[in-house]
């Protein structure tokens, strides 16, 4: 299997602080990759970077075959990162139908109307199609969490970065959308799944990565990994089981 | 896979088709005016018509793409000194000159939009401003459409619209009509389609339209230009309708002020809202116009209270409470009850 995506000596800062440190990392295609680390690592800010919010000072990005350092977001979008925010993002004003339909037209290179059973059925999936017509403004944590995957969805992308998805919610809320990524997983859509629900990750992904101060610490089998001395240490001995 | 038929999309709602139904009856009577209304009424529908235009235009570029301009008159002033321009040194008929000056209104936009797209939030409220004042100055040196003291339009290019006044005011006053409903329909129209769904998510958030591959730049580029012809356009209407131009009548910042307070007190965002704040504007304006600086103090009172009390304006509230559309921009997902 070729790799998908792959990120060479990758460094960014904010003024004087360096975020991300000369990262190198990669992924396989079908691969389902998880990433942990402690608050203020650069988890989310490797995703900025990965799907063009935020512009490295040096190295470079690499996304199936094509050189994107320099791509702004919307074309990386069209060629295949989708993206789910930490917090989430909703288009407030529109309806959770819209909300994904913004995607479809835009996103996955297909017209408006030819996406409309494409949407509906994701909306199936991720269970939102019973609020298909209401505002997004007024969803509960839970269905925009839903929502930001959907939408992401709709976008049909190679890779989905899945930031904190399951952060806040309950433990059957989690258990239902393991199930739900698991399944788009399954469907041969890349993963890469930033987490700090340390067992929701492992019940989906098959490698993990661990970064603290922008630099990767350890890289490879998560039940190996979670056991290794250095990441302990960065837990501070609390067990991330 | 799920067959195609089960999920359609539906647009118009009820309250959209009796809307519909509505508005054309008004277009009818409005129409009919000049057969049976005054001077005066149609003097004043004049204006509501070419300040409910305006405010369209300014709520696609601040509610829906963001670009929150107080600039406008920059584009507003340049379309009227085309009418001069091109009406009396060309001799292109006066009323030709209205699409003439869109045209070229949305060619100045491009440097112009060259220079302020570079700037984010106030520092562009406040570019658009300066390139306003830019434009007044410039005007101003140009002797031959009267320098800082300004023009007439002669009575030859007066009487070349038609040799009767009332024929001659029947006649600005359905250009005017004409106006303001191909600026309702084409938002309307934009905003139902592809390039709608754009724009009202960069309206609800940028950072996530980006990630969803909207190209922001270029919908915002769009709706620029588009409201820059749009502007343009009436400034020739309006300086036809005041036979009279200078540079500190064209560029006045009161007109951006005025449609940002109709715009703000409707309800940014929808199409509903500036109709509603224009409404209310000439409202409040027509019975308190004698009362000089009291009605300025009332009017910006009244925004004040609005912003505090509904940021959403007056059509937010009616919305919401009724669930009320008449510009049915909205797409609703249908399908077959009978689920597997």
């Amino acid at each position: 299997m070729a790799d998908l995506l792959t990120t060479t000596n990758l460094s960014k800062s904010f003024g004087s602080l360096l975020v991300i440190d000369s990262f190198h990392m990669h992924l396989i295609e079908g691969e389902a990759l998880g990433i942990i680390g402690p608050n203020g690592a650069g988890k989310s800010t490797l995703f900025n970077l990965i799907t063009g919010s935020l512009h490295p000072n040096s190295g470079s990005i690499v996304f199936d075959g094509a050189d994107i350092t320099r791509m702004p977001a919307h074309d990386r979008c069209r060629a295949g990162i989708g993206r789910s925010y930490q917090i989430p993002h909703p288009f407030v004003g529109m309806t959770v139908f819209e909300n994904l339909l913004v995607g479809a037209a835009f996103g996955s290179g297909r017209g408006e109307s030819e996406s409309y059973d494409f949407c509906a059925q994701i909306l199936k999936l991720s269970g939102l199609l019973e609020k298909s017509n209401v505002l997004a403004g007024s969803l509960t944590l839970l269905e925009r969490k839903r929502l930001e995957l959907a939408r992401a969805l709709a976008t049909r992308p190679k890779v989905l970065l899945l930031d904190e998805i399951a952060g806040g919610l309950t433990e059957h809320e989690v258990k239902e959308l393991i199930a739900t990524i698991n399944s788009i997983h399954a469907e041969g859509t890349s993963i890469i799944w930033i987490e700090h629900i340390v067992h929701a990750l492992l019940s989906v992904v098959s490698r993990l990565i661990v970064i603290n101060f922008g630099q990767k610490l350890d890289d490879g089998n998560p039940k190996i990994v979670i056991k290794s001395p250095e990441v302990q240490k960065v837990y501070m001995g609390i067990s991330v089981e | 896979m799920i067959n195609s038929s089960r999920y359609w999309v539906q647009r118009s709602t009820a309250t959209s088709r009796l809307g519909a139904v509505l508005g054309i009856m008004l277009l009818a009577v409005l129409i009919s005016v000049p057969y049976w209304g005054g001077r005066a009424e149609m003097r004043l529908l004049v204006e509501v018509f070419y300040i409910l235009a305006l405010a369209q235009l300014w709520n696609l570029l601040a509610g829906y793409g963001g670009l929150v301009s107080v600039g406008q008159q920059a584009f507003l002033g340049f379309g009227g000194y085309m009418l001069f321009v091109f009406s009396i040194h060309v001799g292109v008929g006066a009323v030709w000159t209205i699409p003439l000056a869109g045209i070229l209104g949305a060619l100045i936009s491009l440097p112009v939009a060259f220079l302020v797209f570079r700037l984010r939030g106030h520092y562009f409220a406040i570019g658009t401003w300066v390139v306003a004042e830019v434009f007044m100055l410039i005007f101003a040196q140009i002797i031959a459409l009267g320098g800082g003291s300004g023009a007439s339009l002669p009575v030859s290019v007066v009487r070349s619209i038609a040799s009767s006044r009332s024929v001659r005011e029947a006649t600005i006053y359905w250009v005017a009509l004409a106006v303001v409903v191909a600026v309702i329909v084409v938002i309307y129209l934009l905003l139902r389609s592809r390039h709608g769904l754009a724009l009202t998510a960069i309206r609800d958030s940028e950072e996530a339209s980006r990630s969803l591959g909207v190209d922001n730049f270029r919908a915002k580029l769009m709706v620029y230009i588009f409201a820059a012809f749009g502007t343009a356009a009436i400034g020739a209407l309006i300086f036809l309708t005041k036979l009279r131009i200078s540079p500190a009548a064209a560029f006045d910042i009161n007109w951006t002020t005025t449609v940002i307070f109709i715009v703000v007190i409707g309800g940014i965002g929808t199409i509903e809202g500036p109709i509603i704040g224009t409404i209310i504007y000439f409202l409040l304006r027509e019975p308190l116009a004698d009362y000089g600086s009291w009605y300025l103090i009332l009017l910006g009172s009244t925004a004040v209270l609005i912003m505090l009390k509904a940021p959403q304006g007056i059509w937010g509230l009616i919305s919401e409470r009724f669930e009320l559309r008449f510009f049915p921009v909205q797409r609703q997902l249908r399908w077959t009850v009978n689920d597997d």
